[in-house]
């Protein structure tokens, strides 16, 4: 049962593979920094559905126009496409015709970002959720993690790209507005620190407890969301799902990462004992069992 | 066991050349036109078109893929599915080189064969499916590592995997140049690959579940639970084991040449084993689904198409295949072992793409039903395969006994 010099080197061998992978696939929070999020309140009370913001994010990242016949109806659903980051769409409620606009949540603790092998989809500091072309290998991942579909795919094209809106970084990064808050004519769309536009938002509920649903959508949806609604409805009247668990989305698989350098230490060992033991029980002529 | 110490190829390769032995060795040593070639043929020329295609125009131009379901076939079948199918690899490995089973050891190179073809074959219809493949080394060469993901893991898995399972393979291959000094090496590293590829099979197996993890919203209900990584694991042992049953049963016809009497005589006696293991794990596998089922008050969503759609794959595909491996304990019933097998596998098939494919987004508005294209590069990407793995069997010593075995305790 002794361990001889080669055993010895093999276990070294297995073990320091171990511990340079195991550290290298533990799981880590997304990000660490001091620097508080961004995000918008959009305020569904006030928008008028005028499609500003469409046309304005379109003309802010090279898109095609929406087309003046697409407009937002109640009972059709537009969405968001690889050439469309965000949709206004029209929803008939109890209390009459609201607008609804549609785009990336840009979620505190984004699923997408935690999903991307290539840390394509990024989670910047500022707190916008931006997409890198260079890094993204268009696995797609992203999409299937989303609780909420944001990334789309140009499926008909050999060099694709991960569309979504990205709060407008490279205006952020110039001291800009979104394009789409910027052009907002009611002022529905705000941009501010996410710490803000909770207080903004509750403020606003409070001041008019009859106008608003006392709801501030994305303040806890998957862990809470850059984006945060207001309504005048309940927001399954608007088209939201409601179900959405009130955690992150990457806590999901954290138990999974957090036993990957468990099993990468404990298994080696295990294996290699269970081999010296076996082999020691059979003596070393042939044997047949059964 | 049998002992045969004479290396047929050493003294050839020296004779001729490398380069002339490498080349005798590329041409086709069957018949040319057997229903295997006639059907496959044109299916890997059609697939080569079809991937011509899609390099050309995007993904989107042959497969049926939408903005809502962004993995269709491609990897719901070939990568999840196949991977599973791969796994009766390191179970073999297990128990021949960590319990040292002897009596499975004529069929440990077999099985890794496959599995290490199954992980090139299938990583390579990955890259098929990647947008942006040129990327894929991203998180490799360490500019940008997502370690917070499972696809980080999975792919590193695999590709450290298929090094372990090339390692373990390796013997053979040195075996068939003659490279005696080589051989020795390379036999002296088997158990460390094997060590090292139980390991990894164990987290990408689980961690091919895992990454549905967070498409909690997306999965019907009754797929869906916290458990998909061990109930991926658990399945993938059964799945394994009856494609070593299956496919072992077809190398037994096929390559009758090349297997030795002694181990034709003992096949049945292995499978018959293999199919306790079946049995047990499968015993497992259902329990843990009953189990979730119960725990998380299921019942509600039974009378539904999709709740019979889920009791046709427990009961059909489960729990009948697992009896009939119970039933074949006692007596020695090959046939009901292969029949067993064969449902078996169909089932892991059904449930990786209830996961991965049919139940993901069950509710969508517009269906993902794979395209015939998509199903056809499918179909090349395993005949492909099918032709590799049977041009090394005719030459490396795999199925035939090793002309090395007395080096082996």
């Amino acid at each position: 049962m002794s361990i001889d010099r080669r055993g010895f080197f093999k276990v070294l061998g297995v073990t320091g593979v171990t511990l340079a992978t195991g550290r290298r696939l533990s799981a880590e929070p997304a990000v660490k920094s001091k620097k508080e999020f961004y995000g918008m309140l959009y305020d569904s009370t006030r928008c008028a559905g005028c499609q500003g913001c469409e046309f304005a994010c379109a003309e802010a990242h090279g898109l095609p126009a929406p087309s003046f016949e697409d407009v937002p109806v109640a009972g059709t659903e537009r969405k968001t496409s690889e050439t469309r980051r965000t949709v206004i769409n029209a929803y008939t409620t109890s209390k009459g015709n609201f607008f609804v606009k549609r785009q990336c949540m840009h979620c505190s603790d984004p699923a997408c970002t935690a999903a991307c092998l290539t840390k394509a989809m990024y989670k910047t500091e500022e707190g916008p959720v931006i997409w890198r072309g260079r890094k993204c290998m268009g696995c797609r991942y992203c999409m299937v993690s989303c609780p909420f579909d944001v990334p789309k795919f140009e499926y008909l094209s050999p060099n694709p790209k991960i569309e979504k809106c990205d709060m407008c970084f490279d205006r952020l990064q110039e001291g800009k507005t979104p394009a789409c808050a910027e052009q907002c004519p009611t002022e529905s769309i705000v941009f501010g620190t996410r710490r803000e536009l909770i207080a903004e938002a509750r403020h606003r509920i409070n001041e008019n407890p009859e106008q608003y649903f006392d709801y501030i959508y994305g303040e806890h949806e998957a862990g809470g969301t850059g984006y945060l609604y207001l309504s005048a409805v309940p927001f399954e009247e608007l088209g939201f799902n409601t179900s959405l668990q009130k955690s992150s989305y990457p806590a999901l698989t954290k138990g999974f990462l957090y036993s990957v350098p468990s099993i990468f230490v404990l298994w080696p060992a295990m294996l290699l004992g269970l081999h010296q033991a076996t082999k020691n029980n059979n003596p070393k002529e042939e044997d047949d069992e059964e | 066991m049998m002992r045969n110490n004479h290396y047929p190829a050493s003294g050839e390769a020296i004779r001729q050349g490398t380069w002339k032995f490498f080349l005798s060795e590329l041409k086709p040593k069957g018949k040319l036109l057997t229903p295997f070639n006639i059907i496959s043929i044109p299916v890997i020329l059609a697939g080569i078109v079809l991937i011509v295609i899609r390099f050309w125009k995007g993904i989107g131009s042959i497969t049926n893929l939408t903005q809502e379901v962004p993995w269709g076939l491609w990897i719901g079948f070939d990568v999840v599915t196949g991977v599973a199918f791969a796994g009766g690899a390191y179970v073999i490995t297990f128990m021949v080189y960590i319990l040292n089973i002897k009596k499975y050891h004529s069929i440990v190179r077999v099985t890794v064969l496959n599995g290490f073809l199954a992980y090139v074959f299938y990583a390579g219809a990955l890259l098929l499916d990647l947008g942006r493949p040129w990327n894929v080394i991203n998180p490799v060469i360490g500019n940008s590592f997502g370690t917070s993901s499972v696809l980080f893991l999975v792919a590193w898995h695999f590709l450290l995997y298929m090094v372990a399972e090339l390692i373990e393979f390796s013997p053979a291959v040195a075996e068939w140049l003659g490279a005696k000094r080589a051989q020795k090496i390379l036999s002296g590293m088997t158990l460390g690959a094997v060590i090292f590829g139980i390991t990894l099979s164990t987290l990408h197996q689980s961690g091919l579940g895992a990454l549905f993890l967070m498409a909690k919203d997306k999965i019907h209900p009754l797929w869906y639970s916290e458990f998909i990584p061990i109930m991926f694991f658990v399945s993938s042992i059964f799945a394994g084991l009856s494609m070593v049953i299956f496919e072992g049963s077809i190398n037994q016809k096929v390559f009758f040449d090349q297997i030795s009497e002694k181990n034709h005589r003992e096949h049945n006696k292995i499978i018959h084993s293999l199919s306790k293991i079946c049995a047990v794990t499968m015993f497992a596998y259902f329990t843990l689904n009953v189990l979730v089922f119960v725990h998380e008050k299921r019942w509600p969503l039974l009378n539904t198409p999709m709740g019979y759609w889920y009791l046709t794959e427990m009961l059909g595909f489960v729990l009948l295949p697992m009896i009939l491996f119970f039933l074949s304990y006692r007596k020695q019933n090959i046939l009901l072992i292969k029949i067993a097998s064969v449902i078996t596998m169909i089932g892991v098939i059904i449930n990786r793409l209830n996961i991965s494919v049919i139940g993901f987004r069950w509710d969508a508005v517009h269906h993902y039903y794979p395209s015939w294209m998509e199903i056809t590069v499918t179909l090349a990407v395993i005949f492909t395969e099918l032709w590799i793995f049977r041009w090394v069997i005719r030459r490396m010593p795999v199925l035939r006994d090793s002309p090395a075995l007395s080096h082996e305790k």
